[in-house]
């Protein structure tokens, strides 16, 4: 079953692509984390809350008896580009309690200049002091502007300026589809 | 939804989208309130003034929290320590700010339309905390917010704006607010403070105490500006308590779940029995919260570059 497909828009990974991508990132983020009482997932608003939960929904079935911890990040008021954009419209935000002992993996759909990683860094400095961030992204596009670097990358791509990643979840929890978009 | 504005001078000119814009930015910042660091970088670097030019207490510091919540720097000039006193212009006085780098200017004052006024003559950004008897668009905002958290979508819900309306910015962004979202507007007090004319806005006006408030789903109290009631619209103070004031028996009169709010500061046993003020009927202190949450919201917004193209629309109430 594929979502609604807007002019512009080609099919870049089905369902089944996508799935086996964030298996294999799970794999990884559970050789890294053996227990699950310490650890967390947060998404960045908007798309990597789909990919967090997509990650999520794979991580309880090997961890059945632990309700993992999970969070939802907006950047909005992290942003360095106020004064050159519009105000962007706020997200919500929610961020797990007693983040001191918890091992935060923050999840993204996309990674390129690292400026969203770098305001979700600072705005969760704002909540507290996990004991440790790592940082996961579905695609590594590349060109970074800022020092930062994924510890798990689903796939590293390589594309023109005007073309765009869109993620988009289908009805069943933690399914996703990924289209390739122009500008 | 983009906001593209500029400034905000006042509610009449804002669309339905852009008010539900601020609205639903505020609930983000209400949440910062919360935390334990309750600070935010958005306006780092970014200098706000706060031209009070007639005096004000609650809105002046609410600002002031609200930019330093979002971590601009603010100062605040006054008409008592300025140089309004030794003769200085508004337009001089507000070039002088704007030589100084002030990103926004946050304006007060006695006069309608100094506001536009001023947005007309710098560059920075203008946020009009009330200007005469024209607007109070944060006022309203924050009303407007404060009920939106209680029930949600407030069309068809309605809403009864009691006291003085003649005199009030506070009713007149209220009531331009409430009839963009959808609400109907009742108004009730005296004669003298209620004028029939305000119908023309869309609204019921209505001088029977128990019609305006038996159906209501929201009160709004508004004080009795009495410092400018220069030609004694009405005898006494008594007088508006013992007609008008909410108290015990008329509190009888509204539906069990009808919310009595009111913008302050309370003059308790006139407009508002003190047990109703302070009982949990009342969303007097969520106003006060949720202001700054507004405020903060209105501030970020305006703050938003878009260069070259801010859509501003001068028009007035």
């Amino acid at each position: 079953m594929q979502s609604e497909i807007a002019k512009n828009e080609k099919l870049l990974m089905d369902s089944v692509q996508t799935g086996a991508m964030i298996q294999s990132m799970v794999d990884s983020i559970k050789q890294q984390h053996s227990n699950p009482e310490k650890f967390a997932i947060i998404g960045i608003q908007q798309k990597g809350v789909l990919v967090a939960e997509a990650i999520k929904t794979r991580l309880k079935s090997h961890w059945p008896s632990v309700e993992v911890a999970s969070g939802v990040l907006d950047i909005g008021m992290y942003r360095d580009d106020l004064s050159a954009n519009p105000a962007p419209t706020l997200q919500p935000t929610f961020i797990p309690e007693h983040l001191e002992e918890l091992e935060v993996v923050l999840v993204d759909d996309v990674l390129q200049s690292g400026r969203t990683i770098r305001a979700a860094l600072d705005a969760l400095r704002d909540f507290g002091r996990p004991s440790r961030i790592q940082l996961a992204v579905l695609f590594d596009r590349g060109q970074r502007k800022l020092p930062i670097q994924p510890d798990y990358a689903g796939k590293k791509v390589d594309l023109r300026d005007d073309q765009f990643i869109v993620v988009k979840s289908l009805e069943e929890a933690g399914e996703l589809e990924v289209y390739l978009t122009l500008k | 939804m983009t906001w593209k504005r500029k400034h905000l001078l006042d509610i009449h000119s804002l669309s339905k989208e852009e008010i539900l814009a601020v609205l639903d930015t505020a609930k983000g910042f209400k949440q910062v309130g919360r935390r334990s660091i309750k600070k935010v970088p958005a306006l780092r670097g970014k200098t706000v003034v706060n031209l009070f030019v007639e005096p004000s207490t609650r809105t002046r510091v609410s600002f002031e929290l609200a930019a330093q919540r979002l971590a601009a720097d603010i100062v605040n000039f006054t008409a008592e320590a300025s140089s309004f006193k030794k003769g200085e212009t508004l337009k001089d006085t507000a070039k002088i700010l704007e030589a100084l780098s002030a990103d926004i200017i946050i304006l007060r004052h006695s006069s309608a339309g100094a506001a536009h006024f001023l947005s007309r003559v710098v560059d920075s950004s203008l946020i009009n905390a009330g200007d005469g008897a024209h607007a109070h668009p944060t006022q309203a905002l924050l009303d407007l917010f404060t009920m939106r958290e209680k029930v949600g979508d407030i069309s068809g819900k309605k809403v009864t704006i009691l006291g003085d309306i003649l005199f009030s910015r506070v009713a007149r962004s209220n009531i331009w607010g409430l009839l963009k979202l959808g609400a109907e507007v009742t108004l009730c007090g005296p004669p003298t403070l209620v004028p029939k004319s305000l119908e023309s806005m869309g609204c019921r006006v209505t001088y029977d105490l128990k019609a305006a408030i038996s159906d209501a789903d929201f009160i709004n109290l508004l004080r009795i500006q009495h410092e400018r009631q220069r030609h004694s619209m009405f005898p006494s103070l008594g007088e508006y308590s013992k007609l008008f004031g909410l108290n015990k028996e008329r509190l009888a009169w509204t539906k069990p779940e009808a919310v009595i709010m009111h913008p302050g500061p309370v003059n308790r046993g006139v407009e508002i029995d003190s047990d109703i003020a302070d009982s949990d009927r009342s969303v007097i202190l969520d106003q006060v919260t949720n202001g700054l949450a507004v405020r903060m919201s209105v501030l970020f917004l305006v703050a938003g570059g878009t260069p070259g193209n801010h859509s501003e629309v001068k028009s007035s109430t």
